[in-house]
């Protein structure tokens, strides 16, 4: 016995040994972030594994904000070469980035993402305006007098009568998504604009002090929302960070349920249930086009053409950073990058673009190889 | 007095008789309780069965494949290196346009190219690689089929449904029924599903690595919860005086046994990867995280499998002189061992299925590569299971259950093997 409780202690200690001399070098490129992104970079990855002689790199899906947070965190083995975005880096990311070190990043435009509206091929398909969006999953919206009321709509109908009488239910992804990010600043920050008084407010610069506090105030909004934001921000608040505020809230009413970051989790409740809709990205669209339809958006609808010609309103960029300290420490990182940014992947007859992703066009993707290949520090 | 004696039995007679109507109304309860119980598992093993069984079989199509030195861009005589990098797909996408002549447009050109795997490209490559003197020859080879197309013909996906509403459309369906219809389709069983690593191609995607990374994450786990918990138990249990501070130290046991799994991933993030520095997805961090998981469960079994022993053996042991420790590790120890085991098995199958504290420590990825130690990045198989349930492709529907069933086969194993010691134990 005593033998071994030694040979298991040997063991663990050996274990634990390996592990720190791994710590210090890796020959595995590591990927974070977004879960857009995910299975595009997942099959790049696997090509690029299977072709040259390097690993797979190895990707997991943290979310966009999440995947930022762990590639500033430093630089160093046990930090991410690489992290996947389906928004652009905020600047209070890329400043974290600053002060830990992490000084040098290169940005890559991917494509194009196409957010859908769906619902159930068994049910009519939905047409909607952007206004309409808003007005159906904005927390606070403009009541008959102008002033901002919680959200009082119960079906569609009440929105507009040429809408179905279905109650408003809404399954969408949570707060820690970039898609949720992408969907309240197109669709729902699209749709306030079409109510005036909001476009007004978000055209106000932080001067026009005055201004913003009337338009407020005609809004029903309260002096202390004003200084709440000038707090945070520790400047004069902009009309344009008021707006967000107003415009990005989603109901917490029920009519809008978080369903978790799976995609196909939100398929599968459309096909049971005809009357709600749901939001998730095209790709899952195209693959799952023999049970749920997407829903005419100001009159267009979500398809590959739309969505790259910009004619789709609810469409955003992709992205990935490369943290450039890595490059030439560990094996493969740039290779991967041009692999991804190659014709053969991100091409208009690229491999991706099967699998969903919208294209650039031949001028951005030159540009976007060339960034790549001199590996362009980001400047913001 | 006999008047009332037959009152008396009357009466007895008749509340009889419902004490018998109440104890068949609560026996015919209790089985649609179980009914119902095995009514559902049946229904799920079932759905999963049924869904995961096309999965174990592979469809191929058997290709002629003109091995023409000028689109693969070397010679015979090249040397392996350069047979790596030669262009096979042309190959394939010329042979393919060899047997579909009729095939001319762009777009229809796409879509024949579809029905072939992308591994097929790879795997044509190996078997050039180890044989060069097939290059400039032309063979009848069987090429692994796109899940797309293996799914029609393995008639998963209707010619009823409209064509829009369908990635296989009515040409490729032609075509499949033309080479079906010649004899150029065949089924094997999916090797590839037992012998390679993730793949968001799902006809190439397979739980070998999953399967790998498992082990070597139980395997740690096993390592530190088996010792720690067993010596433990066996201190608090034989050693240990009996006041407020092991009173205190039982209850948090207890305790920690309850404790939601996510949780211990946290710790495990904050303790093991960000100040310990340890590797990332790595089962050794893996490990150390569920073996925190199962040690109160094997603290608690392991103490209540040595508290069974009879005290006579302990005096018997005593008396004859042995010491306190040969007491322990002579005598309670082998007879609570069945025991033990027994609880540890549980413990560790329970930890085989646990994919939430993974989640913190970044084993929830997209990892091609088989493990080959603990340091490795890897992933296991629940989170193997959750990965492929969250993809898009449709193909991974049939992969996800046979992984289920994979799993489970393991988690019956282990039960059976706990069972079986639980036997042995009471035979004992």
């Amino acid at each position: 016995m005593k033998k071994q409780i030694l040979g298991a202690l040997a063991l663990t200690v050996a274990c634990s040994n390996v592990a720190v001399v791994q710590a210090q070098g890796r020959d595995n490129v590591s990927i974070v972030g977004s879960s857009t992104v995910y299975p595009f970079a997942t099959v790049v990855a696997e090509r690029f594994g299977r072709s040259t002689g390097f690993k797979a790199p190895k990707i997991e899906a943290t979310g966009s904000g999440g995947g930022l947070k762990l590639f500033c965190k430093g630089v160093g083995a046990n930090t991410p070469d690489i992290t996947n975005a389906s928004r652009r880096i905020k600047k209070s990311e890329y400043q974290q980035c600053q002060e830990n070190g992490v000084t040098d990043i290169v940005e890559v435009l991917v494509g194009f993402d196409g957010i859908a509206i769906a619902n159930s091929r068994q049910a009519p398909q939905m047409v909607l305006s952007l206004k309409e969006v808003y007005l159906a999953l904005a927390k606070d919206v403009p009541g008959p007098d102008g002033k901002l009321i919680p959200n009082p709509y119960k079906t569609w109908r009440e929105i507009n009568p040429a809408l179905p009488a279905t109650e408003i239910e809404v399954l969408g992804p949570p707060p820690t998504s970039g898609t949720r990010d992408a969907f309240a600043e197109l669709a729902l920050g699209g749709g306030a604009q079409a109510i005036p008084a909001l476009k007004h407010l978000r055209g106000l610069g932080a001067e026009q002090v005055t201004e913003i506090k009337a338009a407020m105030a005609e809004l029903g909004l309260p002096e202390a929302v004003y200084q709440a934001h000038a707090e945070s921000k520790g400047a004069a608040p902009k009309g344009k960070d008021i707006f967000k505020t107003i415009a990005y809230s989603v109901r917490e009413d029920g009519a809008y349920i978080e369903a978790g970051e799976n995609d196909n989790l939100i398929v599968q409740k459309l096909e049971a249930n005809d009357s709600a809709l749901g939001i998730f990205g095209y790709s899952f669209l195209e693959e799952n086009g023999d049970k749920v339809q997407g829903s005419l958006i100001d009159g267009v609808e979500p398809d590959f053409d739309t969505i790259a010609d910009g004619d789709y309103p609810v469409s955003r960029p992709l992205y990935f950073y490369i943290k450039a300290a890595h490059v030439g420490r560990i094996p493969g990182i740039q290779e991967y990058a041009a692999e991804f940014a190659s014709h053969r992947a991100m091409g208009e007859d690229g491999y991706l673009t099967e699998r969903g992703l919208i294209p650039l066009d031949e001028e951005e993707l030159k540009q976007v190889q060339q960034d790549v290949a001199s590996l362009k520090r980001l400047e913001m | 007095m006999s008047k009332d004696t037959f009152k008396n039995t009357e009466l007895i007679q008749a509340s009889l008789k419902k004490r018998y109507a109440r104890e068949r109304r609560f026996q015919f309860y209790g089985m649609l309780a179980v009914l119902l119980g095995f009514a559902f598992l049946f229904i799920l093993l079932f759905d999963i069965v049924s869904k995961g069984t096309p999965a174990f079989t592979q469809k191929e199509l058997k290709i002629a494949v003109h091995l023409d030195p000028e689109r693969l861009g070397v010679e015979a005589t090249a040397d392996a290196e350069q047979l790596q990098q030669a262009n096979y797909n042309a190959v394939i996408k010329a042979s393919l346009r060899e047997m579909f002549p009729e095939v001319t447009s762009r777009s229809e050109k796409r879509r024949l190219y579809r029905m072939v795997s992308i591994g097929a490209e790879y795997h044509l490559r190996d078997r050039v690689v180890a044989e060069p003197s097939l290059i400039g020859q032309t063979h009848d080879l069987w090429l692994l089929a796109h899940s797309e197309a293996a799914g029609y013909l393995k008639g998963q996906i209707s010619r009823d449904t409209p064509e829009v509403e369908r990635k296989v459309k009515d040409v490729q369906m032609d075509w499949l029924d033309q080479l079906r219809d010649d004899g150029r389709t065949r089924s094997v069983f999916n090797t590839l599903f037992f012998l390679e690593g993730d793949s968001r191609e799902p006809e190439l995607a397979g739980i070998r690595a999953a399967l790998q990374g498992s082990f070597f994450t139980l395997a740690v786990t096993f390592l530190l919860a088996f010792p720690v918990g067993v010596f433990s138990a066996v201190y608090l249990e034989e050693f240990a005086p009996r006041n407020r501070i092991t009173d205190l130290i039982e209850i948090n046991i207890n305790n920690l046994a309850a404790v939601p799994s996510i949780v211990f991933g946290l710790l495990g993030l904050a303790v093991f990867i960000n100040f310990f520095e340890l590797p990332r997805s790595a089962p050794l961090v893996g490990g150390i995280v569920l073996s925190l998981m199962t040690l109160p469960t094997i603290i608690i079994t392991s103490r209540a499998a040595i508290q069974a022993v009879s005290p006579s053996i302990r005096e018997a042991a005593l008396g004859v002189g042995a010491s306190k420790l040969q007491t322990v590790f002579h005598h309670v120890l082998p007879v609570a061992m069945p025991g033990i085991l027994t609880g540890s098995i549980i413990g560790m199958a329970q930890a085989l299925g646990e994919s939430a504290p993974l989640l913190m420590i970044g084993m929830v990825a997209f990892i091609m590569d088989v493990p080959g130690g603990v340091t490795d990045p890897s992933t296991v198989l629940p989170v193997q299971i959750f990965l492929w349930a969250d993809s898009p492709e449709r193909g991974f529907t049939e992969k996800t259950s046979a992984a289920i069933m994979v799993l489970m086969g393991f988690l019956i194993v282990m039960n059976a093997l706990a069972i079986y010691l639980r036997r042995r134990f009471e035979v004992k």
